[in-house]
């Protein structure tokens, strides 16, 4: 303990940190929690003097609001997909670099590559690679086309080119996309992560099993998966925590409609409905809409850790 | 089962290509280890004898020679079908498991004819644990054992599919003085019991001594003596041998021989007749010396230690190897701790006499 003639100094010194953690985190917690339980409140009408009265109206409005429920959709879908899928695929990939000699610092950069690039780019090579251009109103003078890396090769391999993310592609096919864009974007860090599990895994496990002749899948469910157990929680943990603040992958591939053409918003995003909110000066919806994602993401970060409790050994 | 190494040699290709820097882990090693017994294999750090045990047990292959488990040519084989059990170092029990997940794993693997029904595996595995007495333990954690608990595990682990050879690296390492007294006991009651074939490695010359048929002294990946422990003390072959065995260790000392006698230091201390005229290494064991008035070698004594039984009387002289030379002499001698010198006369058959350039033996007759 300080002596505490010196407390002011240590004081002092803390004072940046201390005030900028104050001014940019502290607060706007404190704020958006106050804006969520003012009824209807609006930054530039609070500016104009008007007083709100307090209640849980922001809450009743965001979720009798279709678009709201629409977005909530949308977002527990794709977590649902890609969490799973990214988590497996990681795994495979991380044993399966674990385990070669040869060229391994080369593969392990190509799987980090996604990790350094900027998501919206990313998003936009990836809609380049599912696009379709042609005609879609068929006159007769009009040759259709396609043109995009998967509808090149569907068609080489003789199936029939997919709408994917163009004027009229249906719902199924965006989800398939983002599936695709967001599982590919999130495996850099889990590889990162499992890899790391699985250099730290005493090898001496392995020759012992090796001695007891145990069979190459039994080591992989048996010993590598449970001794890997720590880092898939956390891995699982993050995705789902990831997944639900999913946003600039569907800007990235649909631009800011957030959607084809033909139905634009269609795969808003809890956080898109956030930032929606917000430009339209509803503050009171969009606190409230953060918080109900806050308390999405604590029910599901808590289930995650008591079945990890139970998954989770040592 | 009887073990032969023919001229089995291991080398390790060096890290650095440019250089070549190649290590020869071990060199030309012949052994035939017999039926039943408990064989250590000694030596001091990177003398090979880890790489030895390894390639027993399959998870390394020599560079050149054969193994053969009786007449089996087992060089090729893998592992697992080797029927050798092992336990490692820190004995690598899988964390996750129970005790008893623990010892029934290697049973789950077996294939083909040697299924077993669950049952079995689990009468199996109980008498596994009753012969190392942790049959209480079966539901524990291995983080929930202490260390001599997790050691007995693991060789529960390794005895559970009844192996033809039983591997042990340096079993006692991980526990503590007075657990590992307990344990090199209960390793060398087991062994007997079960009588399974078994090799261990440790770098603790007392520990192999205490609990071995035979031990193999090894230095730089060479063999440098086999033999039973109390012979091997007894009768070093050369001076490595010699200063590795005994606590506290053996003395050495310059000296040289001339017309059959033994000179220190300018004094004849010792007939040794039947060695030749040259300068020698002197190596007297600590219960070597005796106090004796009138005995022809001189110390200059500086302390002496009373340890109940014995007296251990340290002192220095001019042609000593060692910094001090330490003597151990039986209590009812007393020793005055005043005197500045101490003389002692030499019981021939624990002085030992070493070539100055190459280390061996020269042999003297002992009246």
């Amino acid at each position: 303990m300080v002596d505490n003639k010196q407390q002011w100094k240590a004081w002092l010194y803390l004072s940046p940190a201390i005030v900028l953690l104050l001014v940019f985190t502290v607060w706007p917690i404190i704020n958006t929690i106050r804006m969520a339980f003012l009824e209807g409140y609006s930054g530039l009408q609070a500016v104009g003097g008007i007083n709100y009265s307090f209640g849980f109206g922001n809450f009743v409005k965001v979720i009798h609001y279709n678009k709201f429920i629409n977005c909530l959709k949308t977002t527990i879908l794709l977590c649902v997909l890609t969490v799973p899928i990214s988590t497996f695929l990681a795994l495979l990939i991380a044993v399966a670099l674990n385990s070669i000699k040869f060229l391994q610092k080369g593969l392990q950069t190509i799987f980090f590559l996604p990790y350094v690039t900027n998501s919206i780019a990313i998003g936009m090579v990836f809609a380049a690679m599912f696009n379709i251009v042609g005609s879609f109103y068929g006159t007769e003078n009009e040759i259709i086309v396609t043109a995009g890396i998967i509808n090149n090769v569907i068609e080489f391999f003789g199936g029939q080119s997919v709408n994917w993310i163009n004027y009229g592609s249906t719902y199924t096919a965006n989800i398939i996309v983002l599936t695709v864009y967001i599982v590919w974007n999130a495996l850099p860090f889990k590889i990162l992560v499992l890899l790391g599990g699985l250099q730290s895994i005493n090898t001496q496990y392995y020759d012992a099993a090796k001695v007891d002749g145990t069979p190459k899948r039994r080591v992989f469910t048996h010993i590598t998966v449970p001794l890997l157990s720590p880092m898939l929680a956390y891995v699982i943990i993050t995705g789902f925590i990831g997944g639900f603040k999913e946003y600039s992958s569907i800007v990235g591939i649909f631009g800011e409609t957030m959607g084809p053409a033909d139905d634009a918003r269609r795969l808003n995003t809890m956080v898109g409905f956030i930032y929606d909110a917000l430009s339209t000066n509803s503050q009171g919806t969009a606190s409230a809409a953060a918080l109900i994602l806050f308390g999405i993401i604590l029910v599901v970060t808590l289930i995650n850790t008591m079945v990890g409790k139970k998954k989770v050994h040592y | 089962m009887k073990i032969v190494l023919q001229n089995i040699t291991k080398i390790f290709p060096g890290r650095n290509k440019k250089v070549d820097e190649e290590v020869i882990a071990v060199n030309d090693f012949n052994l035939e280890i017999p039926d039943g017994k408990l064989i250590g294999l000694l030596g001091p750090s990177g003398c090979g004898k880890s790489t030895t045990l390894y390639m027993i047990s399959g998870l390394q292959k020599p560079s050149q020679g054969k193994i053969f488990f009786g007449e089996d040519d087992v060089t090729e084989l893998s592992t697992e079908n080797r029927g050798v059990g092992l336990v490692f170092q820190n004995y690598a029990l899988y964390p996750h498991m129970t005790v008893k997940q623990n010892i029934l794993f290697p049973l789950q693997n077996l294939k083909g004819d040697d299924k077993l029904s669950k049952q079995q595996m689990l009468d199996r595995a109980v008498y596994a644990a009753k012969l190392v007495q942790i049959d209480d333990l079966m539901e524990r954690k291995p983080s929930e054992l202490s260390g001599g608990q997790q050691q007995r595990v693991a060789i529960a682990r390794a005895l559970v599919k009844m192996p033809r050879v039983l591997l042990l690296d340096e079993p006692l390492s991980n526990l503590d003085a007075r657990l590992r007294l307990q344990t090199r006991e209960e390793i060398r009651k087991i062994q007997k019991k079960t009588g399974i074939t078994t090799v261990f490695v440790t770098h603790d010359q007392e520990e192999a001594m205490s609990i071995s048929d035979m031990i193999v002294v090894m230095k730089l990946g060479i063999i440098q003596q086999v033999g039973n422990p109390q012979n091997v003390y007894d009768d070093p072959v050369n001076l490595f041998v010699a200063k590795f065995l005994g606590t506290p260790p053996i003395n050495v000392f310059e000296g040289s021989v001339k017309e059959g006698k033994l000179y220190l230091d300018g004094t004849a201390v010792m007939d040794v007749k039947g060695a030749d005229d040259r300068e020698v290494f002197v190596g007297i064991r600590p219960e070597g010396f005796i106090l004796d008035e009138n005995g022809p070698m001189q110390c200059h004594l500086n302390n002496v230690e009373v340890m109940g039984r014995d007296v251990s009387i340290v002192s220095t002289s001019k042609c000593s190897v060692n910094p001090v030379i330490r003597s151990i002499i039986n209590a009812d001698n007393k020793v005055d701790a005043s005197c500045e010198n101490v003389r002692f006369s030499l019981k021939p058959h624990k002085v030992f006499l070493f070539d100055k350039q190459d280390e061996k033996r020269i042999y003297f007759e002992v009246r």
